[in-house]
């Protein structure tokens, strides 16, 4: 019998587990409610997930960086293809009950393939970046893997899912930077949506459209790009507010719920309220495990999945969260040292992929919760509960301890 | 790509910083959040999931002088429910609607209750029957939020017999809430409205307690909460009064539902309030909880006018009983003598000017002493007294034996009666036209207790205690306490005697020699007061009787008024029988029984 051991990164390993398990206790005290909430066997289930992710995380370890190389593009054409069938057959569940972001074998739920074809994206741009000998230098050469994020994202949108789109600008952007893309590059490219976000204020928006001028003056594009940057900008930041504008209150509130079906304007300010005052409520040390009262009457929105950080921080308290936050940290830190370790460009870029995936889902849920950051239905890693979002960590996680491995120069070890 | 080892470094660092930063960012907002605003929050945290429950305090129960039950309190359920907002109030109302009947105007009422105090449970039924809790509980949990409370529920176990005196509780009403009087109050709290429920509401009230429970995020109430200790009410203590219930009851007894009009009884020595009376009654159970409409409007439009209080807030010419006050006055000022006869004798009327002034006996009673004209009620020689002493003095005495001013008995709605002001002139200038009166003639009618003066019968009552307890009058009170003494005129025992002599007189022989009860000596006055309506070409009067028993050592004053109730002697008899029942007279003694009845 031949095993194949290899010498795992136990910091990061445990590093994951310990967040793990922390959030299967947390979802267990989500369930401890007052009102019958239906999720006092939740994290059962949980627990089961974490099982199941865990093995998948071993067996993708084995799998060697040569051999994930060779099978992106097959693994990222089956998530395309996927994402494209779940348009006709995917239905809604959970907090999305109007999307298609689900698929069904009968009645029964089997997962939300965009959580995997995060994974897919991060290989396929890792991949495509990587082969090219020269890194992006002109916004024209964004197109490649602007084409690889943008299939999956348009696919994703249309379900509509804007929280897990969000995470692929992120991801994408923070893939080009790594690949070394220089920074001003990738300012320029975003410039149109920051104008788009800045277009309710005039002055906002006008002293940014300078520093775009400014920018391009300075990093120089060609021609036809610089004047595609500064139309776009004008466009978002003119037209835009004009066409809203015209809209009826009505019509952009379909507009918002349809980009973003969890964010009902008129409740998800009272959710972000709720979550804010079970969090500020917690103090120092928090109310005891179990014991938030906020959680327990069932004030929390979606206790045991987005909204899942405010059970630690009523609970836990300030101490809590600190201590979850820089267990997070932690482990970032360790994944971007085995980016930056890896002597291969394609596993650098994968293991800087997987952890840029892993902070837009902190950074923004976490953020959701205390009110800094837009609700966008976006799970918090290892701790939200959910299966495909687990096996998605748990197979990030396994493929960051092979790149770990590797990436030290350590070969296999073979033993008989 | 550019993966020199150099730059993988820096965008390392770079991404290390950022990863920095972001963490410092939330953490940060996590600080101001947990740390910062803890009080504030914690506080949203307490007022999100606490509702406090009022534990509504048992009212003061109110007794009378032997401390039997006037008025208790017995189980009665409220029901409410607690909302979060104003369309889930109506939800759930439109729910139980489905269960028990409510009507539009009680789901408007519980609304308007949401918004004046929306955190506190808003009352839907005030006081519901077991059949409605029972068929509530049933479906519990259609209701979230319902909160059925048992609370102390008023209860009158004398029913109409006590109505005048005690009053009834009502829920306070949104104007009021709206002014200081009733600040501190909540709605759906009961208060007094009339009668002693309403004088001695701070005492009877008690001190509310209250519970927190703990509601989810829909509103259900989830528990007791355990964070915050229950405020338990305080009851308040009883309310002793003076009333003697028996004799209350009696006196209701009497007028039943068919007399109209008033009786009051009073201890001249202490002016304990014995009885208090008004005819016809109502029922002050059917206002708690709520009075039916139906029920209200029948009072309103019954012509006799139930839920006014004859005895301290109707005002009624006093007539022939007013006559003591003339007498007194003259007696006073040293104008006449028991003995003394007026010049011109009762020949059925008197020529006053250009117009003769009637008196009751056509056939006129002669010439009569002052005593004689008390026994016979002889208008006749008190015209004459009246001009004796002059329109001046008669007011100014008449005001000095408390006929402008208030009874002072411990009820809200003690009436000033109508009595001229000083200086005289001024005030029928104002109201006549200086040329509208001629100088004496208001004498005639105010000396006889017509004209210009109406008398509440407390406070016709009030003035007999002096009669009584030779020149002191006592204020009535119902509930115990000192007395409040007062004298208001001073005459010689031999006067004092004659006085009695002459109103033991009526009763022997005179007016309301009918009346008489064996074995008492009764003193007292009769009255048939005009009262200007006119029917069928008659002038309806109002029969009055005040006197005191025993006439020697007086123990009960009474005062006795029937509105458009015919002649003085009916109200005498009615008099008569309620000294006898509080006196319960053995037949020791026989009056005469000679004279004119």
């Amino acid at each position: 019998m031949v095993r194949r051991n290899i010498a795992v990164d136990y910091p990061l390993a445990l590093l994951a587990l310990g967040l793990s398990l922390a959030g299967v206790a947390t979802v267990y005290s989500a369930g401890q409610t007052d009102v019958s909430t239906g999720l006092v066997n939740l994290w059962r289930t949980q627990a089961l997930y974490l099982a199941l992710g865990l093995g998948a995380a071993w067996i993708v370890s084995r799998v060697t960086v040569r051999m994930l190389d060779y099978l992106t593009p097959a693994i990222y054409g089956t998530t395309i293809a996927v994402l494209t069938l779940l348009l006709f057959v995917g239905r809604g569940a959970g907090t999305g009950q109007h999307t298609k972001s689900w698929i069904y074998i009968g009645d029964v739920s089997i997962g939300q393939p965009s959580e995997l074809a995060k994974i897919a994206v991060v290989l396929m741009l890792a991949k495509v970046l990587s082969v090219r000998g020269e890194t992006p230098s002109t916004l024209k050469e964004f197109w490649r893997p602007a084409l690889v994020v943008g299939a999956p994202w348009l696919l994703i949108m249309l379900q509509p899912d804007l929280g897990t789109g969000l995470v692929f600008i992120g991801v994408f952007f923070a893939m080009l930077f790594w690949a070394g893309t220089d920074w001003r590059l990738l300012v320029l490219a975003a410039s149109p949506v920051v104008s788009l976000v800045l277009a309710f204020s005039t002055g906002l928006w006008g002293a940014w459209f300078l520093l775009m001028l400014a920018l391009v003056l300075w990093v120089k594009p060609f021609i036809l790009e610089s004047i595609a940057v500064v139309a776009a900008n004008l466009v978002m930041g003119v037209v835009a507010p004009i066409v809203w504008s015209r809209l009826s209150a009505y019509q952009q509130r379909r507009l918002l719920v349809f980009l973003d079906p969890s964010s009902d304007p008129l409740m998800g300010g009272w959710h972000v309220m709720q979550s804010q005052v079970a969090i500020g409520s917690g103090g120092w040390l928090g109310k005891g495990f179990t014991a938030g009262s906020q959680k327990r009457l069932g004030y929390l929105p979606e206790q045991q999945t987005d909204f899942i950080f405010p059970v630690v921080g009523e609970e836990l308290g300030f101490l809590g969260v600190v201590l979850v936050l820089g267990l997070f940290a932690w482990l970032m830190m360790r994944c971007i040292r085995v980016a930056g370790r890896s002597k291969n460009p394609f596993a650098s870029l994968v293991a800087f992929g997987l952890v840029s995936m892993i902070f837009v889902h902190v950074l923004i849920n976490v953020g959701m919760t205390i009110g800094v950051m837009p609700i966008t239905g976006i799970p918090l890693p290892f701790f939200s509960f959910g299966g495909s979002f687990m096996l998605a960590c748990w197979l990030a996680m396994g493929l960051m301890i092979r790149l770990s491995v590797e990436g030290r120069g350590r070969a296999d070890t073979f033993v008989i | 790509m550019k993966f020199h080892p150099n730059e993988v470094q820096a965008r390392s660092r770079a991404a290390a910083g950022t990863l920095f930063l972001a963490m410092v960012f939330l953490v940060g907002s996590f600080f101001r959040a947990q740390v910062v605003q803890h009080a504030s929050y914690l506080l949203k945290s307490e007022e999100n999931r606490l509702r406090e429950v009022p534990l509504p305090a048992q009212r003061g129960m109110i007794r009378d002088r032997r401390g039997a039950v006037i008025a208790e309190n017995v189980p009665g359920y409220t029901v409410s429910v607690l909302s979060p907002r104003q369309d889930s109030l109506r939800a759930v109302l439109a729910r139980v609607a489905t269960v028990i009947p409510i009507s539009p105007e009680q789901t408007d009422l519980a609304l308007r209750r949401f918004r004046r105090s929306a955190n506190r449970p808003t009352v839907i039924l005030n006081s519901a029957s077991f059949d409605i809790v029972s068929r509530l509980e049933e479906h519990r949990l259609l209701f979230p939020g319902l909160i059925i409370q048992q609370t102390p529920k008023r209860f009158y176990p004398d029913g109409p017999a006590v109505a005048s005196l005690v009053g009834y509780t009502g829920e306070v009403t949104e104007a009021e809430l709206a002014t200081a009087a009733y600040l501190g109050y909540k709605p759906g709290q009961q208060v007094g409205r009339v009668g002693l429920e309403r004088q001695y509401e701070q005492r009877l009230r008690g001190h509310e307690g209250v519970r927190f429970v703990e509601v989810d995020a829909r509103g259900r109430v989830v528990r007791d909460a355990d964070t915050r200790d229950v405020v338990l009410p305080e009851p308040a203590t009883p309310l002793n009064t003076n009333i003697d219930l028996d004799l209350q009851r009696f006196v209701a007894g009497i007028f039943g539902d068919s007399l109209t009009g008033a009786a009051v009884a009073l201890d001249p020595v202490t002016g304990d309030v014995l009885a208090l009376h008004s005819g016809p009654s109502f029922d002050p159970n059917r206002f708690i909880g709520g009075v039916s409409s139906a029920y209200y409007e029948q009072l309103r439009n019954d012509p006799r006018r139930p839920l006014l209080n004859k005895a301290t807030q109707g005002r009624y010419p006093p007539g022939s009983t007013w006559k003591l006050a003339t007498a007194v006055t003259a007696l006073e000022l040293g104008l006449v003598r028991m003995d003394e006869h007026m010049q011109v004798p009762c020949t059925g009327a008197y020529q006053y000017g250009n117009r003769p002034f009637k008196c009751h006996l056509a056939k006129g009673h002669g010439s009569l002493t002052l005593a004689q004209a008390i026994e016979q009620s002889c208008d006749v020689y008190f015209y004459q007294l009246g001009l004796k002493i002059g329109l001046d003095r008669l007011i100014a005495g008449g005001i000095k034996l408390g006929a402008g001013s208030r009874s002072g008995v411990d009820l809200p709605n003690d009436n000033r009666p109508f009595y001229p002001t000083e200086p005289v002139a001024e005030y029928f200038n104002r109201k006549y036209g200086p040329a509208g009166w001629s100088g004496q003639g208001p004498s005639l009618s105010l000396s006889i207790g017509q004209g210009e003066n109406t008398q509440t019968v407390i406070g016709l009552a009030k003035f007999y205690t002096a009669l009584a307890m030779g020149g002191e009058a006592v204020a009535p009170r119902i509930v115990r306490g000192d007395p409040i003494k007062s004298r208001i005129f001073d005459l010689d025992s031999a006067t004092l005697a004659g006085l009695r002599d002459a109103l033991t007189g009526v009763v022997s022989r005179g007016t309301a020699a009918s009346a008489r009860i064996q074995g008492v000596v009764m003193a007292g006055k009769t009255g048939t007061a005009q009262s200007g309506k006119v029917v069928a070409g008659k002038e309806l009067n109002h029969a009055w009787f005040a006197g005191f028993a025993p006439a020697d050592a007086p123990r009960i004053v009474v005062a006795v008024m029937l509105e458009f109730g015919g002649h003085g002697p009916r109200a005498a008899h009615i008099a008569s029988k309620i000294i006898e029942h509080y006196l319960r007279a053995a037949p020791v003694t026989f009056i005469k029984t000679e004279g004119e009845w």
